[in-house]
């Protein structure tokens, strides 16, 4: 499979191994953060841990959409879908999001018509089909899926449909790195930059990282070879002591972003005074809403919002896991009180949360050298 | 049999919910946490896809299996088709001939009378092809918008097979696990059929009877085959996983060399679903003896439609109770069983 096959090439993989284990030094420990839950997943999907030498220390970071959801959000959006009579459509990734009382899935046995879709665009479809009902689309995302979104809504109101609205929980993906290089907790010496964000934003918003705190950025893909080759232009850095900002997803990111994406999300959304996550509280500047040229298609402003409070449960630690201050298994309820079946937090829910990554393809294997 | 109290009862989900019927680990619970306990005897309690009765001096095995799959037709096949094959393939991993099926129907009214009639047609087809007859059977009627065209269900019969030696208990460290051919192909095939995503692929339901492959192990290496299982809902990861937990044995998996097509593979890719967790209506995993797997192997490979077979890993002493998988450059994952459904009313 073409774009597939040659990145998970076993020569070239065990040549990148071998490169990697040569560039370490080895009484130094080289505290990397990957940002985006797909590499998370991509990192135990793989096995690159049991590949990597012990002192490289890959830290999960807060890229995945829906693990950064406060639980209040996630009831905000149901309630306003089962008071309307809503059609409730929403990425697959969402359906398994516990509410405090269920998550989407579970209204849905109850009778609520919820639906999985691939693309906003599907839920417009669904709009268009059903035109006496409410369909209500629960947008999650970082820059990778709100220009998706933005056209949606573009499209929504050049046809003038008006039986569909979105409750926007499209966030930004550079106020969370920095809150986590502000935090107190901050040990990183590098970062592994998002690969489908910055298909969007771009290598540019990550300078200041490089200039103001002096780490390396890669921005990197998502296949076995990407991954370790990402790995090999940190250590090289390091170990030249350079802090800069390099692309080795050239095939897919272009340095500036990409600007009719960027033009779009200019256009539908507007930034957010601020915006609470889950585990790391409110951010400033850190998500997106739609602007009032599109007030007819905001959930928020047709329905209003319940602006639900819900505490996390306290025994969990998803904060500290997303901020890479803890690892998944850390964590006293991880595989116990929460697993995929049952997540107490979101971390636990998307194939992109670190813990349910590490529960899915690492939790019984110690033995191999996953777990340090 | 003693009453069982609701507190004895492990399963504590509240509701029923699609997942309860995605052969994963929700429906795992649901069958030994609350159907298992209930209607607990000897025979049900182990679990396995069809019970072997001993009538006078003959071994039978009996099974029965539904069906609610959607759209009841696609590339490669149809609800008929499967429901022939689908409970004709429990009886033939249970090392039994098929002989006989009974047939139930759940009409929903509305349904033409064209739709009905290819189905039968579809079931009598396939029952040629397997051997059985559909001796006996029941129809029923709800109201339009109750059922979705139509439901079946098929119980069947058949005749265990003297060279047949299986049960879990002979499962062993070392042994070889085979894999008939190519996974995935009738998930992939029902979900592209549904016409929600936009993605196409030249590609058919596998749904076939698996008997004459069967059949030929046991015929050839008989005892050596030491457990078989069907890998459908929750696809082959589930299937080895219930083996590794059930052995308390480990099983290792080379990830390369499971067979796949490269449309499976790429739907997968796109989709994020792990080939390992899509249901398949054609194929079966035997655990065979180290000294005759490459024998099994070459009798697959003999037949027709039994070139792509292959022998994908082996059971380990450890670790317990894991099903482990390794790519071809060394990395390891575990593979777990299907949680949630991402693919409802696959069969």
């Amino acid at each position: 499979m073409k774009y597939v096959d040659e990145f998970r090439n076993p020569t070239l993989i065990k040549a990148a191994v071998q490169e990697i284990h040569q560039l370490v030094e080895p009484d130094r420990i080289y505290r990397i953060m990957e940002v985006c839950g797909g590499h998370t997943h991509a990192i135990y999907r793989f096995g690159l841990k049991g590949l990597l030498p012990k002192n490289i220390d890959l830290v999960h970071g807060p890229g995945c959409p829906v693990c950064v959801l406060p639980m209040g959000r996630v009831d905000d959006g149901l309630t306003i879908a089962e008071e309307n009579n809503a059609i409730f459509t929403a990425f697959g990734d969402m359906m398994r999001v516990p509410g405090s009382k269920g998550s989407p899935l579970e209204y849905k046995a109850q009778g609520m018509d919820v639906r999985m879709v691939y693309s906003p665009l599907d839920a417009l479809r669904i709009a268009e089909q059903h035109p006496g009902r409410e369909v209500f689309f629960f947008a999650i995302g970082f820059e990778t899926t709100a220009p998706s979104t933005a056209l949606t809504l573009m499209r929504a109101k050049a046809r003038n449909i008006r039986n569909f609205s979105v409750f926007c929980n499209h966030v930004t993906i550079i106020p969370p790195m920095r809150a986590i290089l502000d935090s107190p907790d901050m040990r990183l010496d590098a970062f592994i930059g998002p690969g489908h964000v910055s298909t969007i934003i771009g290598c540019r918003p990550y300078e200041f990282i490089t200039k103001n705190y002096g780490l390396p950025v890669v921005v990197s893909g998502f296949e076995p070879l990407d991954l370790l080759q990402s790995i090999i232009m940190i250590l090289r850095q390091l170990n030249e002591g350079r802090a800069e900002v390099e692309n080795q997803y050239k095939r897919v990111v272009p340095w500036d972003g990409n600007i009719p994406a960027l033009r779009a999300m200019a256009e539908v959304f507007e930034l957010r005074p601020y915006f609470e996550w889950r585990g790391m509280g409110f951010i400033s500047q850190s998500a997106l809403k739609l602007s009032d040229a599109y007030a007819d298609w905001d959930a928020e402003i047709k329905f209003g919002v319940p602006g639900i409070q819900v505490t996390d449960p306290k025994a969990a630690q998803c904060g500290e896991v997303l901020k890479g201050v803890l690892k998944p298994h850390q964590c006293k309820l991880f595989g116990k009180e929460c697993t995929p079946e049952h997540p107490v937090g979101a971390l636990m829910v998307s194939a992109e949360g670190a813990c349910a990554a590490e529960y899915q393809y690492a939790q019984r294997i110690e033995e191999i050298g996953f777990l340090e | 049999m003693e009453a069982i109290s609701k507190s004895q009862l492990r399963f504590q989900d509240s509701q029923i919910e699609m997942a309860h019927g995605a052969g994963g680990k929700a429906a795992r619970r649901l069958v030994e946490g609350l159907i298992a306990p209930l209607l607990s005897n000897p025979l049900l309690d182990r679990l396995e896809d069809a019970a072997i009765l001993s009538l006078g001096m003959e071994s039978v095995a009996f099974t029965a299996d539904s069906f609610v799959v959607r759209p009841i037709q696609f590339p490669g096949g149809s609800i008929g088709k499967l429901a022939v094959n689908g409970t004709a393939n429990d009886l033939a991993v249970a090392g039994a001939k098929p002989v006989a099926l009974v047939l139930t129907m759940i009409l929903e009214a509305g349904t033409p009378t064209s739709v009905v009639q290819k189905e039968l047609e579809a079931i009598a087809a396939a029952a040629q092809e397997v051997g059985v007859q559909i001796v006996g059977g029941d129809t029923k009627v709800v109201e339009h918008g109750k059922a979705e065209e139509m439901y079946l269900t098929t119980a069947g019969i058949g005749k265990v097979h003297p060279g047949a030696q299986l049960g879990i208990h002979r499962v062993k460290a070392g042994d070889k696990i085979l894999l008939s051919g190519p996974i995935g192909d009738h998930g992939i095939t029902i979900l592209l059929a549904r016409g929600e995503l936009a993605l196409e692929a030249e590609l058919r339901s596998d749904t076939r009877a698996v008997w004459p492959y069967v059949r030929v192990l046991l015929d050839v290496i008989g005892e050596a085959v030491h457990w078989m299982r069907d890998p459908t809902r929750g696809g082959v990861a589930s299937v080895l996983n219930e083996l590794a937990r059930d052995t308390g044995l480990g099983i290792l998996i080379e990830e390369s060399s499971i067979p796949l097509r490269a449309e499976v593979r790429g739907a997968c890719e796109i989709l994020g679903l792990d080939p390992l967790h899509i249901a398949n209506e054609g194929q079966f995993i035997a655990i065979v003896d180290p000294q005759y797997a490459s024998e099994a192997l070459a009798l697959l490979h003999e037949l027709p439609g039994g070139k792509e077979a292959a022998i994908i890993g082996e059971v380990q002493e450890a670790p317990a109770r894991t099903v482990l998988g390794r790519n071809p450059y060394g990395g390891m994952r575990a593979i777990d069983m299907l949680v949630g459904d991402p693919l409802p009313r696959i069969c």
